[in-house]
């Protein structure tokens, strides 16, 4: 298959990366649900005011953000370095580290490793690595049943459905909906459960204490891995995640292979801008750090998958590899107008949002113009706001133009669409003062048609390309030029 | 096959071609002293996450955990703490004899430990599984988690606490007890971890 964005000569990403259809098509499908807009509406609202405190309470915050990018940008300058120096820091600390070029390699290591212990039951810690490759449904299909363990991942497991956010996979579920999934789908559910937040918390707690406490093997992401020491490090808040790091007997991370930092004490820059960026918290509850086995403390078989799966593609493009910079703070979906309005679900891969619009199509390489992926980077309104809000400084909005510019180049030659035919009559009417002045008398026309409702809804085809995404707000009743000549007796 | 997978994707990365160095700026606060920090300051982001803040006096240590427990608790503590900390309750230690099974960490009612230090600006108890403080399981099975701080163990930012830590070792940072905000993004304390955290602040002023 031939890819025409990035890097063809590097694999692409695979796992679930890539939805069923384009991005348009599926967020007409979200924005007709009033429900779920009614839902992520009223999270994002609430994040944000919380994110703006917490940001403000530091001084020093944009020195941080330029640390945090600089740390990322010198991790991947200097990954073969850091990768060698990392895996032989795990293994001096009698830790096991394994290589996947793919989600498919990921997944059957994992697999074998499970199967060496004997078990057929594993706990998990949310973890967009394992998501990404697919790893649940991997173990299903091999007969290891995968238990996740955050309380959001727990309810879109039992709901059957797909998570929508980073951080709050379930945002798009209210706390009626969650009780009716408990309700019908978490065995020993007291059923007379309410919708209270603490008693479907509590639900969860009572529901996965067994499995925490008997568990041999568990499986986790993790946020930073440290190369000068061979350290990891997750950060969570419910005690799921220390639960799962602690208890069993064998732990197996998945990795990518961008998650690196140089030096322990770099990670002082990214526990500052992580918890405040994504929960809206000084600090979150809990960070575990382990690195390899401690004697007597914790599990004593601590496996580490390294994986690639895309990232040395998105690392082959100058411009968009900043996009593995990312934290997976979510904070740029939590500010960004069209997440807000469609949800994560809209955007096919695991990877949603502003960053999963640049991350996505990149990981995976764009197959032509009916890959869903290849619908991404205009899945934006380009307002910044998610450049403004990341804590790694990532120009979300200058890779979705650089892409778009990638994507356009990719198919010149072949005959103009609709809009190429719009900018080239759009630029032969700017270039003239006369040809201009004519549009603007066609466009008082316009007037007619906004006249009902103060904007244009619908327009006869090319332009009904436009407005049936968007209305068109009604021209002035006098233009600029018209006005200056009004108010200057005509001279120039 | 593993060995293989090494090579290629190390070959990947050079294939995807040479990056250009960037120099780290490093001119945000580092703060490099380290402790004493903020005690108050430390008390009160603690309180700020739901969290009971205790102040007493070292040798008032037992006499008050004694009293932040109901009549008859279990409380198990690492086998190396401190005789003067220890309540008037039923005391059981890890590691003395034996190191005890999850299902009796489950069926305690507390855990009683110390810290590594603090962190003033978050709010924030780093352990290490040094003096006083025992393995991970400890802190993280019973529902109730008793800590001692002293005062003098409080740093004021996190840069100091990352200067001040080793990383050979099973670190964990707590900042108020165990939450989610998975549903409609509402804070909710205890999930799967202690439902309830006690700070006792431990200093000469404290009397």
């Amino acid at each position: 298959m031939s890819t025409f964005l990035g890097t063809p000569s590097l694999p692409a990403g695979t796992g679930n990366l890539r939805g069923a259809q384009s991005f348009p098509a599926a967020a007409r499908k979200a924005l007709g649900d009033s429900q779920l807009r009614a839902n992520l509406g009223a999270a994002t609202a609430t994040i944000r005011a919380k994110r703006s405190a917490a940001v403000a309470e530091v001084p020093d915050w944009e020195q941080l953000r330029a640390a945090g990018s600089a740390l990322k940008a010198t991790a991947l300058q200097r990954l073969p370095e850091l990768l060698a120096q990392f895996e032989a820091n795990v293994i001096a600390r009698g830790g096991t580290v394994h290589w996947a070029r793919d989600a498919a390699e990921a997944n059957r290591i994992a697999t074998e490793l499970i199967r060496a212990t004997g078990s057929t039951e594993v706990v998990k810690v949310k973890s967009m690595a394992t998501q990404e490759i697919g790893l649940n449904e991997y173990l299903a299909e091999h007969g290891i049943t995968a238990y996740e363990t955050d309380l959001a991942e727990l309810i879109v497991q039992l709901g059957h459905d797909t998570p929508s956010h980073f951080l709050v996979p379930a945002i798009h579920r209210n706390r009626a909906e969650i009780r009716e999934i408990f309700l019908r789908e978490m065995p020993g559910v007291d059923p007379a459960i309410t919708d209270d937040p603490r008693v479907l918390a509590t639900a969860a707690r009572t529901y996965l204490r067994q499995k925490f406490l008997t568990a041999k093997v568990a499986i986790s992401g993790a946020n930073f891995g440290v190369a000068e020491t061979g350290t990891l490090a997750v950060v969570e808040s419910e005690g799921n995640g220390r639960m799962c790091l602690t208890l069993p007997e064998t732990l197996i991370t998945v990795l990518g292979i961008e998650k690196l930092v140089p030096a322990f004490t770099d990670l002082e820059v990214f526990l500052q801008l992580l918890p405040r960026s994504s929960t809206a918290e000084r600090m979150n509850p809990y960070t575990s750090m382990w690195t390899g086995v401690h004697p007597g403390d914790g599990p004593q078989r601590v496996h580490v998958i390294l994986l690639d799966n895309g990232r040395t593609r998105v690392l082959a493009d100058e411009t968009g590899r900043a996009a593995l910079h990312c934290i997976r703070c979510s904070a740029c979906l939590n500010v960004c107008p069209v997440y807000e309005r469609v949800g994560g679900h809209a955007y096919g891969s695991v990877y949603p949002g502003p960053i999963g619009a640049i991350l996505s199509p990149q990981l995976t390489g764009v197959t032509g113009r009916d890959d869903p992926n290849a619908s991404l980077p205009y899945a934006s309104t380009l307002c910044g706001a998610c450049f403004d809000a990341c804590p790694v400084r990532i120009d979300i909005p200058g890779i979705l133009v650089h892409l778009r510019a990638a994507e356009v180049d990719a198919r010149r030659g072949g005959l103009p669409g609709p809009q190429d035919l719009a900018m080239k009559a759009a630029s032969a009417v700017m270039a003239s003062p006369s040809r201009f002045a004519a549009a603007e008398r066609v466009t008082k026309l316009g007037r007619l048609l906004g006249r009902m409702r103060g904007r244009i809804t619908a327009l006869p085809y090319p332009g009904s390309k436009w407005t049936t995404s968007r209305d068109l707000p009604m021209p002035p009743a006098e233009t600029f030029r018209q006005w200056w000549s009004r108010t200057h007796d005509g001279s120039r | 096959m593993g060995s293989d997978a090494r090579a290629e994707i190390l070959a990947r990365i050079r294939a995807a071609g040479s990056i250009a160095p960037v120099p780290i700026p490093r001119d945000y606060d580092h703060a490099p002293r380290s402790g004493p920090g903020d005690a108050e300051r430390f008390a009160t982001m603690v309180a700020d996450y739901r969290a009971q803040v205790h102040r007493t006096t070292e040798s008032g240590i037992a006499d008050l955990v004694t009293a932040l427990l109901p009549p008859g608790a279990t409380v198990v503590a690492p086998a190396d703490l401190p005789e003067s900390w220890r309540p008037r309750t039923t005391l059981v230690l890890d590691g003395d004899p034996r190191p005890l099974s999850v299902t009796e960490l489950d069926a305690a009612d507390a855990v009683l430990t110390g810290c590594r230090l603090g962190i003033a600006a978050t709010g924030t108890l780093v352990l290490d599984a040094g003096p006083a403080q025992g393995r991970r399981a400890l802190t993280l099975v019973p529902d109730h988690h008793i800590c001692v701080v002293r005062a003098a163990d409080i740093v004021d930012t996190v840069p100091q606490a990352f200067r001040a830590l080793d990383p050979s070792r099973p670190l964990t940072f707590v900042s108020g007890p165990s939450a989610t905000s998975d549903i409609e993004l509402n804070r909710v304390e205890g999930v799967h971890g202690p439902r309830t955290l006690d700070v006792i602040l431990v200093g000469p002023a404290f009397g």
